[in-house]
Parts: structure tokens; sequence; C-alpha cells
């Protein structure tokens, strides 16, 4: 029973992967990674609201970054929300005051959700934004954006995140990883199946919000859970993959646990809320595909995480025996080099199949940033370190979850 | 947007086609690794000729010149490398079988002539007959292999032969008979008397003949 639950999560798995590449190889046609300065049909006025908490460190540089912005100062709207900070936010806010297009909020501490509310409250142009603190807008990101909404159908769309100067093992990793989700992105915007439309630089005409009102509290996750009902009411987000936002990662293990934690939850708490949309073809592939995947992710990983502890638990027990039997006095055993002793199981080859699908999506998402195939040993750590933490932050999700205990932001 | 169903039924196909592909690569490197079983069968099978061909040369050769760790580590390495196949490949393997019941056949006859040898020439060993069982009816069976294990290498001349208690082979169904092992698993026949139940290292220790206190290399292995 057991073999035959392995064997199904790792058939789903490998499909998952498999649906990717096909749409990849369906649609490879209509990539397009645009280099120089894009001429959009028209400018549609824009509102970017900053919502901060204590970002005193990195405000400066995301609002030089939309000062910077390529797209005529009339069109553009800055709104900075202060959201009761504690340190000097607001005063570094004021001294962007000076300019014509920007505006400073000042509120209680509430959530991010009603900081862009807030903004949302002001908003009086045709479409609107988030930019979070953290982040910082490629100066051609918003001409791109926009032409997506040419078409009259596309109700959102949301930008390509990029890793900015990763410094340490964890932020490389994190590199590949959101250069990754740049092609699993982009396949889920040809699906028309996008479950986030992330807080770093996603633009949604002004519209949505009369139809499917303001943000929410979301479990922490409003980016997820907005994209979640927008589904719901069948409203078109589209995925920008060469609209460039750079945004700063955790550094450490301890932050970047609080982060995946924090999603993970926002991801299994937004589809029990959102449980009726599941497998309900009239959802599209967001019901059919992506969240399906997203839980065949988690479920698999907390089974693969299970059978490991529980090989552990023999493992030592075999150990003890050993100890109990023969004492300490245990001879080294070094593993037989002889080809007879490799493992030829077909999981192994089934591994192989899954990782180097993996890889291949890796390298696809590489070529949409960059321009050109990059190889680079970070794909090894990021898998190898990924296998070991991922299980840890989903199993606490998951944990959290059952006991509704909703994982702060920082 | 509308679900593309025969996307859905095209992935399933091509998934599938991986599958069946790792299937098929796995029981390809198998069957490499039951062919290298086989060989080692026939080489076997050229030993038992040997090994009878030698009982018949004892009686007209001088001691000096009979190899006296005869078979020992080919022995070694099929013992590893069937424990290693009944893992992975399942015990009721017919090959395995096969091969299990071969391996016992040889066991038995280098039993045979290095006793036929101590009695002859003198030399220094001493023999267990080990009757095990992986059916689950011997929960010691585990743990006493590890404590002869560990005597082996403590003792470079005590030879341990191994035999499962199960194994449908009339030449262990012999021993069995003849040293009367019961159910009451692990068994272990120590200098031709048997000892019934789970023996640790000290009792076994206390059974087997001292061993001539040559066992420079066991010192050696200690200091390790």
């Amino acid at each position: 029973m057991i073999t035959v639950v392995f064997y199904i999560f790792i058939f789903l798995s490998i499909y998952v992967q498999v649906f990717f590449l096909v749409t990849f190889l369906e649609r490879r046609e209509e990539i397009h990674r645009r280099e120089g300065r894009v001429i959009p049909s028209r400018f549609p006025s824009i509102t970017i609201a900053v919502p901060c908490w204590n970002e005193e460190q990195t405000l400066e540089r995301t609002m030089c970054s939309l000062l910077k912005v390529d797209y005529p100062k009339d069109k553009l709207h800055i709104f900075l929300v202060d959201d009761g900070s504690t340190d000097s936010t607001l005063e570094r806010m004021r001294t962007f005051e000076k300019y014509s297009n920007v505006k400073v909020f000042h509120k209680e501490n509430g959530g991010k959700y009603t900081a862009l509310n807030l903004a949302l409250g002001y908003c009086q142009t045709e479409v609107f934004g988030c930019l979070d603190a953290d982040s910082f807008a490629h100066p051609e990101a918003l001409r791109r954006l926009v032409t997506y909404f040419d078409n009259p159908q596309v109700m959102a769309v949301a930008p390509s995140i990029i890793v900015d100067h990763p410094r340490n093992i964890f932020e490389r990793c994190q590199k590949i990883e959101y250069e990754w989700a740049v092609y699993i992105k982009k396949m889920l915007g040809f699906l028309g199946g996008i479950h986030v439309a992330p807080g770093p630089l996603s633009l949604f005409r002004r519209q949505v919000f009369n139809v499917i009102g303001s943000y929410r509290p979301a479990h922490n996750t409003e980016d997820m859970e907005i994209a979640y009902r927008m589904q719901k009411h069948h409203l078109k987000i589209e995925q920008c993959n060469d609209a460039y936002v750079y945004t700063i990662t955790p550094n450490s293990i301890k932050k970047l646990f609080k982060q995946r934690l924090r999603w993970i939850y926002g991801f299994l708490n937004n589809t029990m809320d959102y449980r009726r949309l599941l497998f309900k073809p009239q959802f599209g592939h967001f019901a059919i595909f992506t969240v399906p995947a997203g839980l065949i992710s988690v479920s698999s990983v907390l089974y693969v995480f299970g059978r490991i502890i529980g090989n552990l638990i023999e493992w030592v027990g075999d150990k003890l025996n050993q100890i109990s039997a023969v004492g300490w006095n245990l001879s080294l055993s070094f593993p037989h080099l002889d080809w007879f002793y490799f493992n030829t199981k077909s999981v192994l080859f089934l591994f192989l199949f899954l990782y180097g699908l993996i890889i291949v999506s890796i390298l696809i998402g590489r070529y949409m940033t960059h321009g050109k195939f990059k190889f680079s040993p970070a794909i090894f750590y990021f898998i190898i370190i990924y296998s070991f933490l991922a299980p840890f932050w989903i199993v606490k999700a998951v944990w959290d979850t059952t006991r509704r205990k909703n994982p702060s932001w920082r | 947007m509308k679900v593309d169903w025969k996307k859905y039924v095209i992935v399933f196909f091509i998934t599938s086609a991986l599958f069946l592909t790792a299937i098929y690569l796995s029981n390809y490197f198998n069957n490499r690794k039951l062919e290298n079983l086989k060989s080692i069968q026939d080489k076997i099978s050229i030993d038992i000729l040997s090994t009878e061909t030698k009982f018949t040369l004892l009686q007209e050769l001088a001691c000096k010149e009979v190899d006296k760790t005869f078979l020992s580590d080919e022995l070694n390495e099929l013992a590893q490398k069937i424990e290693y196949s009944e893992r992975n490949l399942g015990g009721q393997n017919e090959s395995v079988t096969d091969l299990k019941k071969y391996y016992s056949l040889l066991q038995i006859k280098d039993y045979l002539l290095m006793r036929r040898l101590k009695e002859r020439c003198g030399i220094k060993s001493n023999f267990i007959l080990y009757f095990y069982s992986n059916t689950g009816d011997c929960p010691e069976c585990g743990k006493q292999g590890l404590i002869l294990t560990a005597l082996r290498e403590k003792y470079p001349e005590l030879r341990v032969y191994s035999f499962d208690y199960h194994l449908d082979s009339p030449a262990v169904r012999a021993l069995i008979s003849i040293y009367k092992v019961g159910r009451d698993l692990p068994g272990l026949v120590i200098d031709g008397q048997l000892q019934p139940g789970p023996q640790t290292i000290e009792e076994i220790e206390k059974l087997i003949p001292p061993l001539p206190k040559n066992i420079k290399p066991t010192e050696e292995t200690e200091k390790n």
C-alpha cells in the first residue's frame, strides 16, 4: 500500500512537470523577451501604492527605482502608505513629497492589506498596482506590463521577480528558485491559471476592485487571495516575463523559513477558503491544474518527509540493535564499488526523470530571464538545500493550519 | 479559460511512457545483475567440482600443499551479493533462491573439506553452522548475524557457515536432521554440538575450542 501511494505521488509530480513542458513547447513562439524601450499603444494612468511598515532601510532605493521608471510622470501616481511604522519610515517618506506625483499617507498599524485598501480608496487612475518596499522596479517594467492591457480581457498582469544581488548561498538558491518561477508563472499565465498576483508590481485594472471588492486579510497572503478571487470571477491574469522587479530575499535560514511558512500557510488556507472552486471545469486550469498541482507538491513533500523520518528511525533502531549485540566496537563498513550494488530500482529512474525535468525547467526559466541558457552550480545547491529545508516549513504550515495559528510577517 | 482536456490526456500518456521507461530500465539492470549472479552460479559449479577433486587429491597431497583459505573469498563475495539481491529483488525470486541452494551446497562442501583438513593436517580452525530464518519467525536472527560477523572479524580462523532454515534444499535438510536443529531459531552448531536459541559473544567464545594464541591479526584489528 505504501509503495502504491509513493508511486502515485511520483507519477503526479512528473505529470505536473510534463504538463508545464508541453505547455512551453506549444506556446514557446509567444514568449518574447524585449530588450529595448517598448512603445505601448497607450499609457493608461497608474497608481502604485508602496505599503510600508518599518522599511527605513530600503524605502529610498525602492522610491528611486519608481521615480526612474520610464513612464509619463503625469500618468504615474505614487502613494506611500505608512502602516504605523515605529522607525523613521514616515520621516523618510516625507522627503519624497516634493515630487508632484507622490503622496504620503499615514495610518495606524493594521497590516499590509489595510494599507493597500487605503491607497485603493484614493486611487482615481485606470490601473492600480503595488510595489513592496523591499523591491525595485526595472526602468522599463511599467511600459512592458501595460502592453498586456491592450487585450481588453486582461484584468491584471504580474511581473517577473528576480533576486536582487544575491550574496550568500541561501540568496543564490532563491535566485535559482525565482528564475524557475519566471518559467512556471509564464506557463500558468498561458493556461489562465495564475494563483498569485505578487506584491512587487502586479498591476490591476481599477475596475477589478469594483467587481470583486478590496483586499482582505487572507492569512497574510493578500496577493494570493486576490488572485483566487479574480479566478473565481473569471477575471484574466497575465504574466509579463520581461517586466523585471528586483527584490531583497531572506538572507538566513530563519528568515527564509518564516517567509515560506507564511506562503505555504497562505496557500493551504486560501485553498480551503476557496475549496468549492477545486476541480470545477468552469474555473479552468486554475481549478483543475494549478491548485491541485500545489496540493500534490505539499502532499508529496510531506509523504517523502514521513518516509525519510521512518527510515531514519529504522536505521537508528538497527544501529542500537547492533550496539546492544556487539557493543561499540563497530567496524567501519565502506560502500561497495562493484556496480552490482548500485540501486537500480525503478524509483531511482523516476527520480532521475523528475529532477531532469526540474533542471530543464530551471534552465528555461534562466533563458527567459537572461536571454541565454546559463548553467550554474547553484541549481544543485538549490535542489539539495530546498530538499532538506522545504519539508520543515511545509510540516510547520500544515501543523499551524490544524491549530489555526496564523504565522507572522517577520 | 476553457479546459483543454486533450492536453491532460496527452500529458498522461507521456508521463506513463516515462514510467514504463523507468520500469524497463530497472528490469534491464536487474536482469544484468541476475546474469552476474548466474555467472557466479556457474563458477560455483566449477568450484564444487574442484572441491570434490581436492577431496580425492587430499588423500595423496602433503598438508603443506593444501590451500587452507580454500574458497573463503568467493564465499564471502557470494554471501554479500546474495544478501543484497535477496533484499532488493525479494527472497521469493527464483534465481536468488537457486543461488542460495548452490551457495549452501558450496558451504557444506567447504565445511566437510575444512574438517578433514583439520583432522589430517591439524589446522587451527573452528566451525560454526548457523541456521537462521528471515520469514519473520526468528526475531533474534538479525542480532545473531551481527554477533557472528563481529566474531568472524575478531577470529579470522573461525569459519561461519550460514543456512536458511526454510531453504528447500535436501543437503540443508540433511544437516538440519543430522544436528537435530529445531524451530527454536537461531540455531548454532558449535564444535558439532547444537546450541539452540540466541547466543551472546561471550557465550560463543566459551563454547568454541580455544583458538591459538597466534591471533596477531585479531589484536591488530582490535587496535584499529
